[in-house]
């Protein structure tokens, strides 16, 4: 890995990651276009929104402030609470660029921490080559924009076979994420494991199924995640190994 | 009150660019305390299992082909299968099995 100094090779190698999470992103992002047809949008606004927003469930979550014509206030509360989960994300990332990468990086590594960019970038050695990130962003940005105007101008053309089989991409990369340090860590594979059992039941039981999708990532984030420190603190030379 | 649809899409870039970029730019140093340590290393792997399930058996139109993808999905990956070949698999499993379901 260490061959891997040279910027062009990482640049590259972000795009090749970049790719199956931008062919992902078309099919959501071209199922965002049609709520956002719905709603009234037009394909420009679409892709404006999502070419700056980058974000599903926040994007979502915008187009029924903006179909509402709810005060502005609304959005700036909404947004808050339907993209807290990538404030954790922020946090983890951060500990593991260079202490030294100017401001200028991080302003433009923070423009897309998605859940799928940040899942390969966080599986990229510590520390996080900015390349990488700016290689896979070229890629899925553009994707995530124009999908979305896509679903704007075409609505329902695409067969429903071809939307539902594409649809499962962006789980897979995250199974492809989650998977390996599993593999390697047995508390990460217990997590995991829990993690995929108090979604399924919260997502069943009364009052906490009521709750938004982002709002039930949140606070069981939050739980599991916690849990996870009390019990199974990390030692510091552990977490340098297991990132790898 | 008439709203402008590109003052709404602006507020919405404002609020997610903040959440963001305000933890990269602001910490800076390795974090010492063990629990918060801890918890943001954990923090990554609990959030997207949590994202993936039951989010998958709800995204495609057979249950039964979402959960497929994902035992596939995760077979794969512990036998070391990337990034591409696992969501590739995870796409063709749902494909192949709704044309029966």
């Amino acid at each position: 890995m260490k061959s891997e100094k040279n910027n062009r090779a990482v640049f590259l190698r972000g795009m090749r990651d970049g790719l199956p999470i931008g062919l992902g992103y078309l099919a959501v992002s071209f199922s965002l276009g049609i709520a956002a047809r719905n709603i009234g949008m037009t394909a420009l606004q679409g892709f404006i929104m999502s070419w700056f927003g980058v974000a599903s469930a926040g994007e979502y979550a915008a187009m029924t402030v903006i179909g509402a014509a709810a005060p502005y206030i609304e959005m700036v509360l909404v947004s808050l609470i339907a993209n807290a989960r990538y404030l954790l994300m922020s946090f983890a990332l951060s500990q593991r660029l260079d202490p030294k990468l100017s401001v200028l990086h991080r302003l433009l590594i923070g423009y897309a921490v998605t859940d799928e960019l940040f899942g390969i970038a966080v599986a990229q050695q510590k520390p996080l080559e900015p390349a990488y990130s700016y290689g896979s962003y070229t890629v899925a940005i553009p994707m995530w924009a124009i999908g979305t105007a896509l679903g704007v101008v075409a609505g329902n053309i695409l067969p429903q076979s071809i939307v539902s089989a594409l649809s499962v991409a962006l789980f897979g990369m995250f199974i492809a994420v989650i998977i390996p340090p599993a593999k390697q860590n047995r508390v990460v594979l217990l997590f995991v494991t829990l993690s995929f059992a108090a979604s399924y039941a919260a997502s069943r039981l009364p009052l906490i199924s009521s709750l938004s999708g982002s709002a039930r990532v949140i606070i069981l984030t939050l739980v599991l995640g916690a849990a996870a420190a009390v019990f199974f603190p990390v030692k510091p030379d552990e977490t340098e190994e297991a990132d790898t | 009150m008439k709203h402008n649809v590109y003052i709404y899409i602006l507020i919405m870039f404002a609020v997610i660019y903040a959440i963001r970029v305000l933890p990269l730019t602001l910490v800076r140093k390795q974090i010492k305390n063990s629990f918060l340590r801890s918890f943001l290393y954990y923090v990554p792997y609990i959030t997207l299992a949590v994202m993936t399930f039951p989010a998958i058996i709800e995204a495609t139109q057979s249950p039964i082909a979402g959960a497929a993808a994902l035992v596939v999905g995760i077979v794969l990956a512990w036998c070391g299968a990337g990034l591409f070949p696992v969501a590739l698999a995870c796409c063709a499993t749902v494909f192949i099995l709704e044309l029966f379901l």
